[in-house]
């Protein structure tokens, strides 16, 4: 189907676009790389007046490092994020992750703000930007809001951004020499969402666990970060018995819903398989499974 | 409509501005602003990779692109690829390797190809496969499109940049004999350019677009309708209702006279009263652009009094289940028995009896190109013209004249590039016929392009059965009887004019159907529910009864201990004892089940792999291999469809001629949906006239200028339409001879014709060609012999008179391994061997066989119309239904084995369905086999990880 008619602007400031998102409300979209935004105006599941443009806004884009932040541009397209060297070297978890977001030709432009903003509860993103700890910078035009990702995805589709906020950029801490990274999701076709994945992030330490983050996506409404598998784990090394322990929490920190073809109760398990297979792998040295 | 905006992009080099409304994507700016229709649209949301193009260097989907955005950069298509010959090796590779079939994907994967390449030279296969994998392509099974991609990406890694540009090397020997070599297609060079013209390629002067307002229940009364806010829209032409289609349009029945008792319901180009199924077309919408025609459709306001559904089949026969055609009485179309004597006697002295229930998932085809029809009523005439999306367009064209009541001399129906069709595209759809009614109405061309959203609910789906299924052994393993229950649900309408009755009605005649067994009882009923209408897609009914036998004969085989493969060899009908009747009383003329088994361990190391699977279960990997022998009907008899009433025609046509240039011009019945139907007849006239494939050309696809004839379906184009091309070709070489043997004074026994010249039989002298006989009789027969006459126009026509249907036969295997923890299944491996007869061309060939493997496993896997309790489509779209892509796909291994057919003189067999009859089987049986340590049977297709996991959770 074709988009139902909306009118267009390009903008190419911040603040540009905070007063045109201002002055129309809900009436008005933001429009980045499109990739999610399209498809569903095609669809005509929504129907906003305007689309206001934000991929001529300079200072949303680069990647970047100073003093201990890696900051990513919230218009930086997925493609750069799996080409990145700075990301490969503060942020090893988003390149893992990065051959999975969809397909090549949808990763040459959708953007890693505008996953964030839309906040696909099966998206990757949301899930690493969480493991990581990230820092989501908004602004209205005047003032720039700071947020953690864990107050920031708030229900399906919904975050903390305010109407006439816009997300400028992520920013991140940048790992310390233990700090290890895993990745992994089931898709049944490659590229799709997943029926569950799993983004982790731990030091690993004379073979100890510490300060793990484990993050589930396609699971919930949100990404759900698993304290309570943490909790098992921190402390312990490379132990079946903790695997196991884990495993058997995430009752406690999950409650799946089911999908088209997966039930919650499938879903779960999938989580403890998953948990397993990403922890061997972050044990080992890191990476995705 | 909102204002228009100026966009100013260089595409193909070439600065272009023009005004456009900001919701246009890019793809719909090249293709109408640009004229560029090498992009093709295929879902329109994001997910089929049909629109992929190049924008500042990098691959986008065109249509989630803005084209307001792409203002200011460079764009690149197909066409500037092609002019620049930035991509001819890949171009090259994909004719040479056949690693395209319709064509409609075929830009899109050429140019994401490409740009892997780019930036990664030294590709392995798996990442081809895996930067492919948002590129749909339903037709090759993309094993030949790995195959290509990898070919070139060496080829340039070679040269360091620049690949060779040989062209093919089709017609370098003039004496060559094409019949039996792998001769690449000629009309694959257009498609790989993006210069094919599919339906929606078309336009035409003062046409119109219309959007069909579908029911969203899946039963409903339909109340008032207020289109009152569509009268101030500009551009909006018409809104149309079914009553205002009776008086253009007569209602049709899709039932056939030769299936007894069968019943259906008269059925309109747009419901009226009533809409049954969630998708039904109820109200036209009739405007100027496709946008705008929706953007009326959305405003206008249907008050849907809902209706109780028939949902489930299951419960459909139910007295308590309301009926949903009342004048029917109930909700059975069609029931039907088969038994033979003594079935109950075989089961009670039995040794061993197994019994098991499948289940089978609705599919539907998702031809990457959607159901088209462009209708141009001419009223100063009253002529018609479709240009159509069909693989029968001389039965559309009787239809549209006798439903319409115009002369049928007065209807053409043209059908140019087919961007798939699988069955999909061999019915006539209530939709078609609104479609040329409005033309009729309007008395303008009118034009019909399916969104992907509304193909979903409105494209016949197929495969949804419930068989039960019990089997009757010896202790030493022979198989003495079938006893098989099918259900099938075929939504609210039987399909006209081929019925929704045909695919169970094949079930029932093939379940059992390669084994030698004395005793077989079938029980079939066909039922109506309120959903999309089932009808015949490719396969028909062989991927279910295929999947029952072999799944029932793997269970048989468990229980006595026995090695399926071992069970299979004691009980395939054996390779002399034909021609022969099966036991369901299938008539089979020649087939090699014992020789295909043998073949098919030449191919397969049984012994080693059975050692590798023990080897890994010890280690907690569980892999598993699958059987499945198959038999496959084609090319039916002259009795099919007239039998039962239907005017679809069993015989097909050929008219060759010989021009005055030499070149012999072949124009059949039989079309091209990227097959490579072309090309064989080509090779055939090439040989059976006796000159080179360059001087050949061939006519498809339009009823005014080809022979009348059936058309594309039941994998009869070699096997009917080739016959009449080589009939049609043996009579003219044999009347070039006489006009020879007239000009030159010698006798025609001392006379040849090769590679386009007349020599002499015995001292091999030339002594004339074609262009010279040619030029002779048409434009100085003054200087032949009195009396003589040249007749350089033949025509043939070809009826199978022998059997029924010509049998082919084959057995598949497939290679798993099944992640017991996460219920995820791989593909390993899929080895296929068929004998399809007489083998014209196995570049063609092979790619048919790996293309309906694929259709095959995905039908196990991945594909199905998932509706909720109250019969609404719940996965309506190419994100949630789930085609196979390039990534899960294994690689197919295919081998031959040629018993031709006796009934005609080329001897070729049906080919295009083996492989989806035989694939869900196999991958049904290697997956049990790998689960066959944890005492569970996976027995619902598609197997999903949640279904296995929930198996495994249940041992």
């Amino acid at each position: 189907m074709k988009a139902a008619p909306f009118a267009y602007k390009r903008v190419h400031s911040v603040a540009e676009a905070a007063v045109l998102l201002q002055e129309n409300g809900e009436q008005a979209r933001v429009l980045a790389g499109g990739q999610t935004l399209l498809a569903t105006l095609a669809m005509r599941l929504s129907e906003p007046a305007l689309l206001v443009d934000i991929t001529g806004i300079a200072e949303l884009k680069g990647i970047s490092v100073s003093a201990n932040r890696l900051r990513i541009g919230a218009l930086v397209r997925h493609v750069e994020i799996e080409r990145s060297e700075l990301i490969a070297r503060h942020a090893p978890l988003l390149a893992l992750a990065a051959p999975h977001v969809a397909h090549a030709a949808i990763r040459n432009k959708g953007t890693f703000g505008g996953s964030l903003a839309f906040a696909d509860p099966a998206a990757e993103w949301p899930a690493c930007t969480l493991a990581l700890d990230g820092e989501l910078a908004m602004s209205d035009g005047a003032k720039v809001r700071r947020v953690a990702a864990k107050d920031f995805f708030l229900d399906l589709y919904r975050t903390d951004l305010q109407p006439g906020e816009l997300l400028t950029a992520v920013e991140f801490p940048l790992p310390g020499p233990d700090r290890r990274f895993a990745f992994s999701e089931l898709a049944r076709r490659h590229g799709d969402y997943a029926i569950v994945g799993l983004a982790m992030a731990g030091n690993v330490a004379g073979g100890t666990l510490d300060d793990l983050r484990i993050v589930y996506f396609g699971i919930g409404s949100t990404p759900r970060r698993a304290t309570h598998a943490e909790a098992a784990l921190n402390g312990t090394g490379d132990s079946k018995e903790a695997a196991r322990e884990a495993q058997a929490v995430l009752a406690q920190d999950l409650t799946p819903t089911g999908d088209l073809t997966t039930s919650a109760e499938t879903k779960l398990h999938l989580a403890g398989v998953l948990l397993r297979r990403v922890l061997a792998s972050l044990l080992s040295e890191g990476g995705s499974t | 409509m909102s204002a228009k905006v100026p966009v100013s992009v260089t595409v193909n080099g070439m600065l272009c501005q023009r005004y456009v409304e900001p919701r246009m994507h890019l793809a719909d700016f090249l293709r109408e602003s640009l004229g560029l229709k090498g992009t093709h649209v295929g879902c329109e949301h994001g997910v089929c990779g049909a629109c992929t193009v190049v924008v500042n260097g990098e691959i986008v989907r065109g249509c989630l692109t803005l084209a307001v955005q792409a203002d200011g950069t460079e764009v690149e298509t197909i066409e500037g690829k092609s002019e620049s010959g930035s991509i001819r090796d890949l171009q090259e590779a994909f004719v040479e390797r056949n690693a395209l079939q319709c064509g409609f994907c075929t830009p899109g994967i050429l140019i994401t190809a490409d740009a892997l390449l780019q930036y990664v030279p030294n590709v392995s296969r798996e990442q081809i496969r895996e930067h492919l994998s948002g590129n749909y392509c339903r037709c090759t099974g993309y094993h030949a499109i790995i195959d290509a991609v990898e070919k070139v990406a060496k080829s340039r890694q070679a040269t360091a940049g620049g690949g060779s540009n040989n062209p093919g090397s089709v017609d370098n020997c003039l004496t060559a004999r094409y019949i039996g070599k792998g001769v690449p297609r000629p009309n694959a060079r257009r498609l790989v350019e993006g210069r094919g013209t599919y339906v929606d390629d078309v336009e035409l002067p003062r046409m119109a677009h219309v959007v069909y307002v579908r029911c969203p229940h899946a039963h409903a009364r339909i109340g008032a309708i207020d289109a009152s806010r569509t009268l101030e829209m500009a551009g909006v032409l018409a809104i149309v209702d079914g009553r205002q289609l009776t008086e253009i349009c007569h209602p049709f029945v899709g039932t056939l006279a030769h299936l007894a008792g069968m019943r259906s319901p008269p059925q309109h180009p747009l419901a009226i009263e009533r809409a049954c199924w969630q998708g039904e077309a109820v109200l036209a919408v009739v405007a100027e652009s496709r946008a705008t025609a929706e953007d009326a459709a959305q405003v206008i306001s249907v008050t849907w009094d809902v209706l109780p559904a028939v949902t489930s089949m299951h419960t459909a026969l139910d007295p308590a289940t309301p009926v949903l055609h009342p004048s029917l009485g109930d909700n059975l179309c069609f029931h039907r028995e088969i038994a033979t004597a003594g079935t109950d006697e075989a089961f009670a002295s039995a040794d061993t009896v197994v019994e098991e229930t499948y289940d089978f998932g609705r599919h539907t085809g998702v031809t990457l190109e959607p159901r088209s029809v462009l209708a141009d009523f001419n009223p100063s005439e009253r002529r018609l013209t479709v240009y159509h999306s069909h693989q029968a367009p001389h039965m559309m064209a009787d239809l549209y004249s006798r439903l319409m009541r115009l002369p049928e001399a007065d209807v053409r129906v043209i059908c140019k590039d087919i961007g798939g069709s699988f069955g999909i595209k061999v019915h006539a759809y209530a939709d078609d016929f609104a479609t040329v009614a409005l033309s009729v109405l309007l008395g303008r061309p009118i034009k019909f392009v399916a969104d992907r959203l509304e193909s979903f609910v409105s494209d016949i789906h197929a495969r949804e059965h419930r068989v039960k299924a019990r089997l009757a052994l010896n202790r030493d393993g022979q198989i003495l009887a079938f006893d098989i229950v099918d259900l099938t649900g075929i939504g609210a309408y039987s399909m006209f004019p081929r019925t929704s009755a045909v695919e169970g009605n094949q079930v029932i005649n093939l379940c059992g159907g390669p084994y030698d067994h004395a005793h077989y009882r079938a029980t079939l009923d066909v039922v109506f529910q309120n959903k999309v209408p089932t009808s015949q897609y490719r396969g028909v009914g062989h991927p279910i009864a295929c999947a029952v036998t072999e799944a029932i004969v793997d269970l048989a085989a468990a229980r006595l201990g026995m090695d399926p493969l071992e069970l299979r060899k004691r009980n395939v009908m054996a390779d002399d004892s034909f021609p022969r009747k099966g036991a369901s009383g299938i008539v089979l003329e020649g087939l090699s089940h014992q020789k295909c088994l043998a073949k098919l361990e030449e191919m397969v190391d049984f012994p080693a792999r059975r050692r590798e699977q023990a080897e890994l279960r010890a280690k907690g990997i569980y892999q598993g291999l699958g059987i499945a022998v198959l038999i496959e009907l084609g090319s039916p008899g002259a009795a099919f469809y007239g039998t039962g009433g239907a005017r679809i025609a069993s015989q097909d046509g050929a008219t060759v001629r010989l021009d005055p240039t030499g070149v012999v011009h072949c124009a059949s019945g039989v079309g091209e949906q990227g097959q490579g139907t072309e090309t064989i007849f080509a090779q055939i006239v090439a040989d059976e006239v006796g000159l080179p494939m360059s001087q050949v050309r061939i006519l498809t696809g339009d009823t005014a200028a080809t022979p009348y004839g059936g058309g594309t379906w039941a994998s009869r184009g070699a096997g009917i339409g080739g016959e009449a091309v080589l009939l049609a070709s043996r009579q003219l070489r044999s009347n070039i001879l006489e006009l020879a043997s007239a000009h030159l004074g010698r006798q025609v026994g001392q006379l040849d014709l090769v590679g386009g010249v007349i020599r002499d039989r015995t001292s091999g002298a030339t002594l004339a060609d074609l262009a010279e006989l040619g030029r002779l009789a048409h434009f100085r027969p003054d200087q032949l012999p009195q009396g003589f006459q040249p007749e350089l126009v033949v025509t043939r026509h070809y009826s199978q008179r022998d059997y029924p249907f010509i049998f082919t036969n084959g057995v598949q295997a497939s290679y798993v391994e099944v992640d017991i923890e996460t219920g995820f299944v791989k593909l390993l491996k899929h080895w296929v061997v068929e004998d399809c007869g007489r083998v014209l061309n196995a570049l063609l060939l092979d790619e048919q066989i790996r293309g309906a493997v694929v259709q095959g496993i995905g039908g196990a896997l991945f594909e199905e119309c998932l509706y909720d309790e109250s019969g609404l489509l719940r996965n309506g779209s190419m994100a949630d239904y789930l085609v196979p892509m390039a990534s899960e796909m294994p690689d197919i291994e295919v081998a031959h084995v040629a018993t031709p057919t006796r009934s005609s003189a080329l001897g070729a067999k049906g080919a295009g369905e083996a492989g989806t009859a035989g694939a869900p089987a196999a991958v049904m049986n290697a997956i049990n086999d790998a689960l066959s340590p944890f005492g569970v049977r996976m027995t619902s297709q598609p197997f999903t990880p949640e279904k296995i996991l929930r198996a495994l959770r249940s041992a």
